[in-house]
């Protein structure tokens, strides 16, 4: 080994140096070439890290056609094993909200619990239909859909809203929690758009 | 016997290695007790890595079987319990250690001019720690090693743009599940492990170069032929640093004076590890959080989420911000300014002994503020809480704001030439 090094020291110094551009072009075009390489051989490990074809497809994203939902009807969708609620309002429920608002935690939905496009008085993208995930934000239950009256032994004056069976944490029809209850936040509305006026896609917006 | 040495020595440079870095290493003499943690720290590392290759064999890293595999290792392995509860109380006793290690280099300034770099191997060896705790704690996969995970990974959502992207490719999935756990295992058995074991040794390769400060913060090497022959040491120190400099009768050889008093500290720490890891492996579910005897639940949140003890003084700095980014960039911020230590403060002498009595305050202050901090960060909410951690989070940054002030024109003691004069 050290025999080479030395051969090749003193082949190196008997030429004279041919062209000290031509040198460092080759070093540049070599660094160039070698970062290339670096960085192409980084993308399967890279790439080895996104969630896999299964894991796609257990969270993909659902479509929901809303075509036969009357109004004041919820439907239940499985969406990445969560239950995903879908609320017909009626126009005199969506009058009723406004007016509850002194008794709810965070009535202008300021928590990051919902995409920006959700962050209004309804919740929602049409105010006639409220898409949530029925995960209470206290231990994770899924609560009740009390309708026609039966919410308002819970809440005075509401006749109707979401009510948690474990530990008695109460919703809005907006998925708004109510003050004094062991929940801290409002449901989740998860990300959503409609591709047609009958059709929802749950788990991406536009 | 001698002649196999030497066969050994003229082809690879065992017993020049040995000498100039541990056998004739010139060790200040008045060294103290608050020079016992660098050595502990590399106990505990070799107690990690033992105790961990050993978890693995039966440890199985899937969001199905890790709980039980845990169960099994404490339950039906021969001494598992014992294995499994050294690598946890030895996570615990590794924060410790670093921290008294760390808090030693800060007062008596082993981090300023010309040790700069050796400090920030040090930062890079513990924030490398950081992760592999953090990782290691998701593996048994409880309940806190799942919410932790969530809070920590949702940690990086709030960088713009690329935030929910990125979280999705750290967890593999879109939640955190069996992907997330398995990538963890990786990294926690061998890639952080790896980075840890190359840092520490760069880590004392910069200290030797640099040499060890002592408590009274002055040099025991001097120019070349500086010292009268009577000041020099009358030790075996190895020709690597005799021959660069004139090295005072200040030293002794590491081996065996200082060896010998960091094994005393060992006996003792050993004493309190045992009885932790004995008596009380969870530490009042400080060590172990009690959640995680539950098994990882993706739909019930536990009532309050902590991290582990040595992360919560950083955990209170993310609470008090009120905004999500500011919170973390706070709480980042907070482990930087640790790592410009040595270029905020701009004073020459470095032992707090000969330092302005502000100096000693900023120190005190700011160790009582960082335990205080650690208080609020690993109990539940409370709205007095909220507005102390603010107030301790400005005096954590304020003792970095003080320290680059005063130290440009500080009123110091005069500093002895030699230790031992």
């Amino acid at each position: 080994m050290s025999n080479v090094s030395a051969d090749a020291k003193q082949s190196a110094s008997n030429e004279q140096p041919q062209s000290s551009n031509r040198r460092k072009f080759l070093t540049v075009a070599t660094s160039v070439i070698g970062g290339v390489g670096a960085i192409g051989a980084a993308i399967p490990f890279v790439a080895s890290w996104n969630p896999s074809a299964k894991a796609k497809a257990a969270g993909a994203d659902i479509e929901v056609d809303i075509s036969g939902v009357a109004p004041g009807q919820l439907i239940r969708v499985m969406w990445r094993s969560k239950p995903v609620w879908i609320v017909r309002r009626t126009p005199e429920l969506l009058a009723s909200l406004e007016g509850i608002e002194d008794q709810l935690r965070d009535p202008s939905s300021e928590q990051e619990q919902q995409p920006a496009y959700a962050q209004n008085r309804y919740r929602s993208i049409k105010e006639e239909y409220l898409v949530l995930v029925g995960i209470c934000t206290h231990l994770g239950c899924s609560p009740q859909h009390l309708a026609d009256g039966a919410f308002a032994e819970y809440a005075e004056g509401v006749p109707e809203g979401f009510f948690c069976p474990c530990h008695g944490s109460k919703f809005d029809m907006a998925g708004r929690v109510f003050q004094g209850v062991p929940a801290p936040l409002n449901l989740v509305v998860p990300p959503y758009q409609f591709l047609t006026d009958t059709t929802l896609l749950i788990g991406s917006d536009a | 016997m001698n002649g196999f040495l030497n066969w050994i020595e003229q082809r690879i440079p065992m017993m020049r290695v040995a000498n100039m870095h541990a056998i004739q290493y010139p060790a200040p003499v008045n060294m103290n007790f608050w020079y016992v943690f660098g050595f502990l720290a590399t106990i505990v590392l070799v107690n990690q890595i033992i105790t961990g290759i050993w978890l693995t064999m039966n440890f199985e890293p899937s969001a199905e079987r890790a709980f039980f595999s845990v169960e099994y290792i404490m339950r039906e392995i021969d001494f598992g319990w014992l294995i499994r509860y050294m690598h946890s109380t030895g996570a615990s006793a590794f924060f410790i250690v670093v921290y008294m290690h760390m808090f030693r280099g800060m007062i008596y300034g082993s981090y300023q001019k010309p040790r700069e770099l050796l400090w920030v191997f040090g930062m890079l060896i513990y924030l490398a720690l950081m992760a592999e705790a953090f990782m290691g704690y998701v593996l048994p996969w409880g309940q806190m090693s799942y919410w932790g995970a969530q809070v920590i990974v949702s940690l990086f959502s709030a960088i713009p743009v690329i935030g929910p992207d990125l979280v999705i490719w750290i967890q593999g999935d879109y939640v955190i599940s069996g992907a997330t756990l398995n990538r963890f295992f990786a990294l926690h058995v061998i890639a952080l492990p790896l980075v840890i074991v190359i840092l520490v040794f760069l880590h004392i390769i910069a200290l030797h170069e640099v040499g060890s400060n002592n408590p009274d913060g002055i040099a025991i090497k001097h120019k070349k032929g500086s010292l009268a022959e009577e000041d020099k040491t009358k030790y075996k120190i190895h020709e690597y640093y005799t021959d660069k400099y004139d090295i005072a009768d200040d030293v002794v050889p590491f081996f065996p004076h200082i060896v010998l008093k960091d094994l005393v500290a060992f006996s003792i720490f050993l004493a309190g590890f045992c009885y932790i890891m004995f008596f009380a492996p969870e530490m009042g579910g400080y060590f172990l959080e009690h959640p995680n005897f539950e098994i990882a639940n993706p739909l019930k949140t536990p009532e309050h989420i902590f991290p582990v003890w040595y992360f919560t003084p950083f955990y209170a700095i993310l609470k008090a911000v009120p905004d999500k980014l500011f919170g973390v960039l706070a709480m980042f911020g907070a482990i930087a300014a640790l790592f410009a230590l040595p270029w905020v403060d701009r004073g020459s002498v470095r032992s707090w002994r000969y330092r302005s009595g502000l100096h000693t305050w900023n120190l005190i202050i700011f160790a009582i503020v960082f335990i205080f901090l650690g208080y609020l960060g690993g109990t539940p909410q409370a709205d007095w809480k909220i507005v102390a951690s603010q107030i301790l989070t400005v005096m954590y940054f304020g003792f970095f704001g003080l320290l680059w002030i005063y130290s440009k024109n500080e009123n110091t003691k005069p500093v002895p030439e030699r230790i031992t004069k």
